[in-house]
């Protein structure tokens, strides 16, 4: 997503050049590009499905008491997150630079983000359009937190918990790495589509936030089984799809770039499913699906930030080594440490975010993108350097704010369902609905009536 | 009359249910249950986590016959169940005060 102004117009250019007095006569208006407005806002429809698809992912892992609140966090974040983004989000990510830390909120409720174009951000399609594809990043990134506190949370300190994560942690964070004047960005740290602002950010404060919330009831003694694969299956493939939109879109542009960002994005999947399988079968005997789609995600976490300055050939390699770094992340490093980290948020996301982090400073080439910059194979060995900086600045200051946050909401309400509720499950104790009643002949086995309640009162108050 | 249970391996209970037909036995009531004995629970692994389970699916059938034909129908079963493999399941019988045909008020083996 960095600094990819589309050239002037070519025969502006011209004119420019023939008559040297018109260059110093004032800004040029961008120009809006219809192929690139296109691009983006499709590629924002696309990023708004990943959402809906990493319900379905995460909500096929939990217990079947689970599944709804599972899927209802990451589909709230949705709607909470669209709505704080219109307000003040936006403007505090990407709004005028203060000090180089966030943005200021000379932006709120979209003051002055119209229809043209902000040359600053994207000079070919309308500002409004690069807004909303960055709210779909903001939403994507808050609901990958879910993973990690599935099936113990209490609903009230979740919206407050995602509602002050994403104000002061998110926002923030964009505002470093993409926003004009942030701090990361003038570092000259790459990220082209939110491998630390994203992928980190939300994998370490997951990781936060399962510690601080302990591990479900019945952790490490009871079986936690998966309840509906095919959910997971279908959810990865959501993830997948919606991702050439989050890669191939921060572009910008619908050019040979966005087209690079795509097949490096496809490539890398593929290879880090295939890897992940691998070191499942050489270590338990076994490839499996699960494995398969984990390994899928890990390779599309891991090429989010390389993207757009990396070669296929870096993205096999980015992928095969996200496919067993993350492996080990869930099935080794978990197990030793002792954590519930329930659907390996960190694991997966926090891990492969660090991995693809760091690969970008070893395997990014100008030769793909001439605003970008050699890696160590190409010679820079300081790329390296900066990208282990913006790594290290991101785990900090997520892991901090997210401690200081929960904490600031566990004053204010509790933060964990009672042992009761956990037992009974989410679904029933906080939403009261169920996701897969017993049914019989249209009825259900429970015994249930419409009205139910009202008609017990009725007959009780009958007797009396 | 009698009512057997029979507990068997999914896989079996086509052949033990035209075995039973052939027979002429028509009424049966069957559930998918789960259960251990002497056979080992299996492994399961996921992301990387290996779980043990030890309950596995097996097929539970009820049917209620007449005292004569009971030794007969235990034979039949056994016949279609069997692999000869750990795990192949268990038959009870036993015995049934009345039965009665909730359609007609029927009862005893006139019901069955």
């Amino acid at each position: 997503m960095k600094i990819l102004r589309k050239g002037l117009p070519f025969g502006i250019m011209m004119a420019l050049l023939l008559i040297p007095g018109l260059a110093w006569a004032g800004e040029e208006v961008p120009k809006i590009d219809t192929g690139d407005t296109a691009f983006i806002m499709i590629s924002a429809a696309l990023v708004m499905l990943m959402t809906p698809g990493l319900a379905l992912f995460y909500g096929g892992m939990v217990r079947k008491k689970n599944v709804l609140s599972t899927i209802m966090q990451s589909f709230i974040v949705l709607c909470l997150i669209s709505v704080q983004w219109v307000l003040f989000g936006y403007s505090l990510a990407f709004g005028p630079d203060q000090n180089h830390i966030v943005g200021a909120l000379s932006w709120l409720g979209l003051n002055g983000v119209g229809q043209e174009a902000n040359a600053d951000y994207a000079a070919t399609i309308p500002h409004l359009v690069f807004m909303v594809f960055q709210l779909m990043f903001a939403i994507i990134t808050a609901a990958l937190i879910t993973g990690s506190i599935a099936e113990r949370m209490k609903f009230p300190a979740f919206l407050l918990f995602i509602l002050l994560w994403s104000t002061f942690v998110y926002d923030p964070l964009a505002h470093w790495v993409w926003g004009v004047g942030g701090w990361l960005r003038e570092l000259g740290a790459l990220d082209f589509a939110g491998g630390t602002v994203v992928h980190i950010s939300s994998g370490v404060s997951g990781l936060v936030a399962a510690i601080v919330l302990g591990r479900r009831k019945g952790y490490g003694a009871e079986a936690m089984v998966p309840h509906q694969l095919p959910f997971t299956v279908l959810g990865a493939a959501l993830l997948w799809f919606g991702w050439f939109g989050f890669n191939a879109g921060s572009a910008l542009s619908a050019n040979g770039l966005a087209a690079s960002a795509f097949v490096v994005t496809n490539t890398s999947a593929a290879m880090a499913a295939l890897s992940w399988i691998l070191a499942e079968w050489l270590h338990h005997g076994r490839p499996t699906m699960l494995g398969a789609a984990s390994g899928a995600v890990a390779g599309l976490v891991a090429i989010t930030p390389a993207a757009g300055f990396v070669s296929p050939l870096s993205s096999l390699a980015i992928g095969l080594v996200a496919g067993v770094v993350c492996y080990l992340g869930v099935s080794v490093v978990k197990r030793k440490l002792g954590y519930d980290d329930s659907l390996d948020a960190f694991g997966v996301h926090g891990l492969g975010g660090i991995w693809g982090a760091l690969a970008t400073g070893v395997f990014a080439s100008k030769s793909i993108n001439e605003a970008g910059a050699d890696g160590l194979l190409f010679g820079n060995p300081a790329q390296l350097g900066i990208q282990a900086v913006g790594v290290l600045a991101t785990v900090a200051f997520a892991a901090t704010a997210t401690l200081v946050i929960l904490k600031i909401v566990g004053m204010v309400t509790k933060l964990r369902v009672t042992a009761d509720e956990e037992e009974i499950g989410l679904d029933l104790s906080l939403h009261g609905e169920d996701a897969y009643p017993d049914i019989m002949s249209g009825g259900s086995l429970m015994g249930g009536k419409m009205f139910g309640t009202a008609g017990v009162n009725s007959q009780v108050l009958a007797k009396q | 009359m009698k009512k057997i249970e029979c507990i068997i391996r999914p896989g079996k209970l086509e052949d033990v249910k035209d075995a039973l037909n052939q027979f002429g036995v028509q009424g049966m009531t069957v559930y998918q249950v789960i259960g251990c004995g002497l056979q080992k629970g299996r492994k399961e692994v996921y992301r990387g986590t290996e779980l043990t389970i030890n309950l596995l699916p097996k097929v539970k059938m009820e049917v209620v016959v007449n005292d004569r034909d009971a030794d007969e129908i235990v034979k039949i079963i056994i016949k279609a169940a069997a692999t000869g493999q750990i795990g192949d399941g268990k038959i009870f019988v036993s015995p049934v005060e009345n039965a009665v045909r909730i359609r007609t008020g029927d009862s005893g083996e006139k019901a069955i």
